[in-house]
């Protein structure tokens, strides 16, 4: 019976769980030097600024200690994990020339159907680079720039745009994986709305990871000015392979005034993964800034968006799901910072605890003295499918005016037998009833994606609650 | 004719607690029957017990359906085999909607995929019959329904799902004067369409005047101490159960 189970279990996980063998001379070698990161300079063709940062950001990682606070991080070993594989292909615009593997890879994640499906643009990184990338003609002209971070970084129309901001939201000294970060980044998405341009249509991009025991630190930057908007899809999966993985990506939003961004994310990374993240948000007044986050897989996730309300009633809304399952520990949360008269700042996410899995929930929110008039709301609300799971919250409030109204709310529930059974009289296996009662759970934020998205998380739930009766 | 339902002997309860002691109850195909007793006699546990609640465990006796011993089967196998339960408290169901768990349920209990569209149609008509607004179909299963609403909800799901057995326990109760009309029709509608049987559990009789009753079952502490025809039920509204109950004496 148990066998039975597990088989059924590893079926359903190949199915996000694939990899291709990828070409050994490809790698850049193991561990972090300067020799590395010189390396990587060359391969890229940094620009002085760019080499002085990457080495500056060396040091700096070097200096500082390792992250001690959350799960633990032991079985990571960054120096092991090569910091950089290239693809062997180059850009491609067209879809005809990405290479088979890698085309077949996206295939079977959905890629070409989503594109096909109106939305505007791909820009898939496989492993390290880009190498799909395609964004719809009348996005383009509407002055929008969408295109990956490096070659934009060499052209002259951005790269003083891309100087003044880069890593400057999340500075190398703000952690030590951002320090990581900034010494050996790699890959990732520049988006550009100028002022008073709203994109209709939602820019996607699609990331994982593929080769055994490669760290993936791609960078995304957006930047919209004044009143123009945007929705900005970025959905990951990984493959399972069996050296520790590292996620160190960063991703910079600035929101100019009255500006609106949503920022959609579902990452479902492998189990062996450690998915150390840092999202950071900085609105202007009269701003908005949204974001819908899905967290699925990893083996320990740190993952706390940061929203800054810099201007008089700039606005940021969270949304986010959080599933952890066996052998994961999943830290997840959301920062706002209020640091302007009538801003406001609304958090709500559930999260759900399976199979001894462990979900942590870590809201700060900081009300500065002019914050005055300012609104704050948190929300959480967990899900433990068994005894053996947990679920803990962690609010912290620093609230420095007294002229601010926040509130903040914490729930923790379990599945009732008398739901299951209810459901269960009407025909549904216990697993799918349990399935549909954490597919109700997480309906609030299956509501905030494109239908698309909603459609794979809520896959992803069922492939999660699969093998889940004992 | 052969049996639809055969309980025999059947007794059940919960860890160190008997509650059923050697229940006997036959329902032919096309038949009512109404299940009385004084409150915590075990109608309901009765009920779950019929459709499988994994809260009690039967400890002697068998339950058959249609010749089959279901005795040990998990409720959505008796589901799909035909027997429904509507719950005394039905319970709500955040994020799923009524219309969504419905056409979930359907084809779960057909196997076959149903049209949207078609759905949709079936069960607006069949909301009409209960005088349920349609917007009801696309909230939140129970959520915020109230009581006399969810018992609405129940009878709607017994006439989109079409069961040959029904079980429906204190569906009149918490219903006005009104509601106890249209829930009647409803379940009328139901007999008429699929020729279904019923097991009744009531307090009350009016829910049973648009129905024709061909057995009553008293229960008290567990036993069946009385068994009759349609005049039983009414017998007991007028005396109470009494009689029944130290009827031995
Ligand atoms: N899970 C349980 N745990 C403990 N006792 C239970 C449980 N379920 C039922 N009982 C007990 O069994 C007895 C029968 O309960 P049941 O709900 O079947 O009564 P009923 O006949 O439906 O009553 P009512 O008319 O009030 O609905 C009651 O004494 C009740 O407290
Ligand atoms: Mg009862």
């Amino acid at each position: 019976m148990s066998e039975e189970k597990t088989k059924v279990a590893d079926i359903d996980r190949s199915l996000y769980d694939f990899r291709y063998e990828e070409d050994e001379r490809d790698f850049l070698g193991s561990g972090i030097t300067a020799d590395i990161i010189g390396a990587l300079s060359d391969e890229k063709g940094d620009t002085d600024w760019m080499r002085e940062f990457r080495l500056r950001s060396l040091e700096i990682y070097r200096r500082m200690p390792m992250v001690n606070w959350g799960p633990s991080i032991e079985g990571l070993d960054v120096d092991n994990i090569v910091t950089y594989i290239r693809t062997k292909s180059r850009m491609n615009s067209d879809w005809n020339d990405v290479p088979a593997d890698i085309k077949d890879t996206f295939e079977k994640l959905g890629i070409p159907q989503a594109e096909r499906e109106s939305l505007a643009g791909v820009g898939a990184q496989y492993d390290s680079e880009l190498v799909y990338h395609n964004v719809r003609k009348e996005v383009a002209e509407s002055g929008v720039v969408y295109t990956d971070l490096e070659s934009a970084m060499h052209d002259e129309r951005y790269a003083e745009l891309i100087r003044s901001h880069f890593m400057k939201l999340v500075p190398p000294t703000d952690h030590k994986f951002a320090a990581l970060h900034g010494a050996v980044w790699s890959g990732g998405s520049f988006v550009y709305v100028p002022a008073g341009v709203k994109t209709e249509i939602p820019l996607q991009s699609y990331f994982r990871l593929n080769a055994r025991g490669a760290g993936q630190f791609e960078h995304t930057l957006i930047i919209l000015e004044e009143n123009s908007s945007l929705h900005f899809i970025e959905g990951c999966s990984a493959p399972k392979y069996y050296e520790a993985g590292l996620h160190a990506g960063c991703v910079e939003l600035y929101v100019g005034r009255n500006a609106s961004l949503r920022y959609s994310t579902i990452e479902n990374w492998s189990k062996n993964m450690y998915n150390l993240n840092t999202k950071r948000a900085l609105v202007e007044e009269g701003g908005k800034i949204e974001w819908v986050s899905g967290s699925f897989g990893s083996h320990v996730s740190y993952l706390y968006p940061m929203s800054i309300l810099n201007g008089r009633g700039a606005r940021a809304e969270f949304t986010g799901i959080t599933f952890a399952g066996e052998g994961q520990e999943l830290d997840t949360g959301a920062k706002i910072v209020h640091n302007a008269p009538d801003t406001s700042s609304y958090i709500n996410t559930k999260s759900i605890s399976k199979d001894g899995g462990i979900s942590t929930f870590r809201s700060a929110v900081t009300v500065n003295e002019k914050a005055v008039g300012s609104k704050s709301s948190v929300s959480c609300e967990s899900l433990m499918l068994d005894s053996i799971s947990r679920s803990d919250t962690i609010p912290v409030m620093d609230i420095r005016t007294d002229k601010a109204d926040v509130g903040h709310e914490a729930k923790i529930g379990r599945i009732s037998d008398d739901t299951v059974f209810y459901l269960m009289s009407r025909g549904l296996s216990e697993e799918d009833a349990k399935a549909m009662i954490v597919r109700g759970f997480a309906d609030n934020v299956s509501k905030e994606l494109p239908l698309e998205y909603a459609v794979e998380m809520n896959n992803l739930i069922g492939l999660e609650m699969k093998g889940s009766i004992g | 004719m052969s049996q639809l339902l055969e309980i025999k002997g059947l007794t059940a309860g919960i860890e160190g607690k008997t509650l059923l002691h050697g229940i006997d109850l036959t329902v032919g195909a096309g038949e009512t029957h109404v299940l009385m007793g004084p409150n915590g006699a075990g109608k309901s546990t009765l009920g779950s017990v019929i459709m499988g609640s994994p809260e009690y465990a039967v400890s002697g006796g068998s339950i058959l359906f249609k010749g089959e011993d279901i005795t040990d089967e998990s409720a959505d196998k008796r589901a799909k085999r035909g027997i429904f339960l509507s719950f005394q408290d039905p319970v709500e169901i955040a994020g799923v909607s009524l219309s969504e768990f419905l056409r979930n349920a359907l084809e779960q209990l057909t196997g076959k995929h149903t049209k949207l569209w078609d759905h949709k149609k079936k069960l607006k008509q069949c909301m009409e019959i209960l005088g349920m607004d349609s917007a009801y179909a696309d909230r939140d299963l129970n959520v915020g329904f109230s009581g006399g609403e969810k018992k609405k909800a129940e009878i709607l799901q017994l006439l989109v799902l079409e069961p040959q057995l029904a079980i429906l326990d204190e569906t009149d109760s918490g219903l006005d004067v009104d509601a106890v009309k249209t829930v009647s029709a409803g379940i009328e509608e139901y007999k008429r369409r699929t020729g279904g049987s019923l097991i009744v559990i009531t307090h009350n009789t009016r829910i049973l005047d648009a129905l024709k009753v061909d057995k009553t079952h008293i229960l008290a502490a567990g036993k069946t101490v009385a068994e009759g025809g349609a005049e039983l039920a009414g017998d007991v509204i007028e005396h109470g159960f009494e009689r029944y109950i130290n009827g031995g004496k």
